[in-house]
């Protein structure tokens, strides 16, 4: 069996979005097979046996997938190990002896409800002013009428692989959601099927971020290093030339194509 | 509890093309003034609320999750069946129907497997047309997998992420819908009642989870798609907040529970590491395409698997049953590995495991194929163990995974209250005694797409539904009984913690209701869960407040119900004296071993009838007629 580690965790405490938060200092007790969640559970367990409120965190599949863990540890997204979300991060990353901070999303956009668990709702709200394709159901055609070449459904899954956790914008000095929104524009760009919506698209998911309060992208990178999917900042670039192109079609065209759905 | 299927007559293959036609329709003006709630975002329900929406309904989607996007189908690997013949390899409707009837053990209704396999090439189309980035060809054409219990290749696949793709495809449509105002969308709300006026599900009562608000809402029909009950066992490879709640008390409420015992246990699972874990994490099955799952042939052989010769392996799978080898079905390959560990010749910790090993993968294929097919696996696996699945044989165990049995619905998918209608793994419908791998997202996307919008609409259009809304008094009632539960669970004030009770059943659930159950090994659990129950509602202590964010609330109210459920799960595999797929009785194999059937006695669906708290609930069958298969004893080998 592994060697126990004894930590101290200084986790951000907030009763309600409109409480004062503060840290607290926390001992916790972990071994290297656990997950970072599972040493976080043991130390809600003690709370709760102590009579204390345990810490509120988000999460759900514990398998990397959902996109419902979150955590800013020790000021990273996710925590030390690239490419890995909170929830897959295990204890063999840390060592005995070890102060871990533990915070929540910080952005303008993601409120905090309640100690660690923020509200990413803004994210759902960008899908819907335009991150789909308009495919009612019943109306599709043969799924092999349409071919689509290897590596753009290859390039096109890379942005799909987005799981919407919200570390790119934690992570952006400015808070931007570029990320997020480029991997979407780019899933559905990349495909024939995005085609007629593409202008749309872009404009309005755009649009969308912008009024949720999210930041400008000023091309930090910062995202990119974050996400536990390696959504690659190439993206963004896709996202800005789409953009750039709907918005010049929409002079030539002398239509001022506002934002709609 | 009246038991009417309502299967169409004539040949098989035209019952849902008669149906359809024999279906009442809503015309396209009165659509909107129906409001339908729909209970769950994932496969079943994200793709039932967009559908509906699309339809013109009124439609209220709630969800637990902060996002419907993260919905526990997300998690789904390996890939999605379809009965396309795209590889010229045989397949064919009739093909996908037989092996599900006999994958799920011939436990399941000829006429809904025959419309799963119908409706399953539909899918796939309606999913290219969102959007959804299958695996392609050089040529840009669609790429198939094989899944076990097949031997064809039909399963559609997004690389190791095909649930989380579909689902996105799903999410999309329905996030659509809600930005046209069509679908009003309640995140982080659970379910916690259905109400029932004058005999028919009118609405729900739901608490807001970050509020704690209880609110009723009012409906000329309900639907849940809130998936299944895997954790009861606690150790499971659902998501944390999958639970039983929302189905087990609509069966409170009168919707008969249809063969809550069988249980999926899924045979390739990262093996347990110690008593803090959380939960199980699954590999997909698509893995053993090309893995070769094996055990030391000697009894105690500690050697690290390089160190053991080929002949000193032990191929089970290969061996017991030759034709279809790794890729034999879920169940009958869990209990080869239960058997091989019971054996003394499991490997790791404990020994309880064996290895799924790619070595002779890589050698014919080179480590970059078996990076590209299952690339995020083998991260996930080095993640989780520490070990590299590159250069030395995985480590795998059986886990719990899905669950067969579910809320009993006729041919039109309404349960045995009317109104309430139940799609996806909630429900109890397609899959028998044994899912096939990749058939779960062909049920739930077949469900909430293509089967429900029609089907919901006959109900509507053919019941008089009174105007009701949530003032009226069954609502008020629904209502108290949710804050007076509430109430209770935060003033017990015990001892213990709600994850200890939870692991404690899951040890009783899975030491006996597990892979392997028996007579005495039942009973023992039917008087030990009464006790622990108990215990936890005298002795659990939930912290904090009602009126906040309490994510120990939540999970009290879903152990609280999971204590009533799992004695239902005990008291249905008592009953059966069979063993048919998951469902292993010992009394009940064959010399070598296999699941010995009983089809004289138990070809039936057993449906559960609940009685009140403190009497023994009813148990009913519908008899399950085999006009167009055969029965046969199942056989892989």
């Amino acid at each position: 069996m592994s060697e126990t580690m004894n930590l101290t965790l200084k986790v951000w405490r907030q009763a309600g979005p409109d409480a004062p938060g503060e840290f607290r200092s926390y001992p916790a007790v972990a071994n290297e097979h656990m997950s970072f969640l599972e040493m976080l559970d043991v130390v809600n367990e003690g709370l709760t046996e102590q009579g204390d409120d345990p810490i509120a965190f988000d999460h759900d599949c514990r398998e990397g997938i959902c996109g419902t863990c979150s955590l800013m540890i020790n000021g990273t997204p996710h925590g030390p190990k690239r490419a890995v979300t909170t929830c897959q991060l295990h204890m063999r990353s840390f060592k005995d002896g070890d102060e871990i901070l533990i915070e929540p999303w910080r952005a303008n956009a993601f409120p905090v409800v309640r100690d660690l668990v923020v509200d990413r709702a803004a994210f759902d709200r960008i899908i819907q002013a335009g991150g789909f394709i308009s495919a009612p159901t019943g109306s599709s055609p043969d799924g092999n009428a349409i071919q689509i070449p290897k590596d753009d459904a290859e390039r096109s899954m890379d942005a799909a692989a987005c799981i919407g956790c919200g570390a790119c914008v934690a992570a952006c000095p400015n808070a931007s959601a570029m990320l997020f929104t480029a991997a979407k524009v780019a899933h559905l760009g990349l495909l024939p099927q995005g085609q007629p919506e593409r202008e749309r698209r872009v404009l309005s998911m755009v649009h969308a971020m912008d009024e949720e309060g999210f930041g400008g992208c000023t091309n930090f990178g910062e995202c990119q290093e974050a996400c536990p999917k390696e959504i690659s900042i190439d993206n963004i670039a896709l996202l800005n030339r789409d953009f750039v192109r709907a918005t010049l079609g929409d002079r030539e065209s002398g239509v001022r194509r506002t934002a709609v759905m | 509890m009246h038991l009417d299927a309502k299967i169409p007559a004539g040949p098989l293959e035209d019952k849902w093309d008669q149906h359809r036609a024999d279906l009442k329709l809503v015309s396209p003006a009165n659509k909107r003034k129906f409001h339908i709630i729909i209970v769950g975002s994932g496969l079943a329900g994200a793709s039932a609320a967009a559908s509906l929406a699309e339809l013109g309904y009124q439609v209220s989607c709630f969800c637990f999750q902060d996002s419907p996007r993260r919905a526990h189908s997300i998690a789904a690997q390996g890939g999605i069946n379809a009965a396309k013949n795209y590889q010229n390899d045989g397949d064919s409707t009739w093909r996908l129907f037989h092996d599900t009837i006999k994958g799920g053990d011939f436990r399941a209704r000829e006429a809904n497997v025959y419309r799963l396999a119908q409706v399953s090439t539909n899918i796939i189309d309606q999913c290219v047309a969102q959007g959804v980035p299958f695996a392609r060809d050089y040529g840009g054409l669609l790429a198939n997998r094989s899944f076990g219990g097949a031997q064809v290749s039909r399963t559609f696949y997004a690389r190791g992420q095909t649930g989380q793709q579909l689902l996105i495809g799903a999410y999309q449509a329905l996030e659509r819908q809600i930005g046209l105002g069509t679908v009003k969308m309640y995140t982080r709300h659970e379910m916690l009642d259905v109400v029932v006026v004058d005999g028919k599900a009118r609405g729900i009562v739901v608490r807001d989870l970050v509020s704690g608000e209880v609110s009723s809402h009012a409906a000329h029909a309900v639907v849940l798609g809130t998936g299944g009950y895997g954790n009861v066992f606690y150790l499971s490879t659902n998501a944390k907040g999958s639970n039983v709640t929302a189905a087990y008390r609509a069966y409170k409420r009168g919707a008969g529970f249809g063969n809550p015992c069988f249980t999926q246990i899924h045979p390739t699972c990262i093996p347990v590491s110690g008593d803090y874990q959380s939960k199980l994490t699954l590999m997909s099955e698509s893995l053993r395409n090309d893995g070769r799952v094996w055990v030391p042939l000697k009894q105690g052989d500690h050697r690290a698997p390089g160190d053991i010769p080929e002949a000193e392996r032990d191929y089970y799978l290969e061996r017991k049953y030759p034709s279809y080898g790794n890729l034999a079905p879920r169940d009958i390959s869990s209990r080869a590995a239960k058997e091989a560990c019971d054996d003394g010749r499991g490997v790791g910790p404990g020994g309880r495991g064996v290895y799924l090993d790619f070595a002779a993968a890589i050698a014919r294929l080179g480590e970059d194929t078996i990076r590209e097919r299952y690339g995020n696996l083998f991260d996930m696996y080095a993640q989780i163990t520490g070990e590299n699945p590159y250069r030395t044989p995985m480590r795998i165990y059986p886990a719990v995974h899905y669950t067969m049995g579910g809320l009993w619905v006729d041919y039109n998918l309404m349960s045995t209250l009317p109104g309430l209608h139940v799609i996806g793994e909630a429900n109890f419908s397609d899959h028998g005694a044994n899912r096939l791998g990749a058939s779960a997202l062909m049920q739930g996307l077949a469900d909430g797409y293509f089967v429900l919008p029609y089907t919901i609409g006959d109900y509507l259009a053919g019941t008089k539904l009174d105007a009701v809304d949530a003032s009226h008094p069954a609502f008020r009632e629904a209502e108290a009984e949710v804050r007076s539960m509430t109430d209770r669970l935060l003033a017990i004030n015990g001892t213990r913690t709600v994850d200890s009770f939870h692991r404690e059943l899951g040890q009783i659930m899975w030491d006996k209701c597990g892979m392997a159950r028996d007579k005495a090994g039942l009973e023992e659990a039917l008087r030990r869960i009464p006790e622990l129950r108990a215990e936890f509602w005298k002795n659990v202590r939930v912290p904090g407040a009602g009126a906040t964010l309490n994510q120990s609330l939540e999970r009290a109210g879903r152990v609280a119900d999971y204590l009533e459920f799992a004695e239902l799960m005990c008291r249905d595999a008592l009953v059966r004296e069979e063993s048919c797929g998951g469902h292993f009785r010992t009394e009940y194999q064959t010399p070598d071993g296999e699941a010995l059937r009983n089809d004289e006695t138990y070809s039936h669906v057993a449906v559960w009838e609940y009685q009140g708290a403190d009497a023994a609930p009813v148990r009913h069958e519908e008899a399950l007629d085999f006009e167009f298969v055969k029965l046969a004893t199942r056989s892989y080998k």
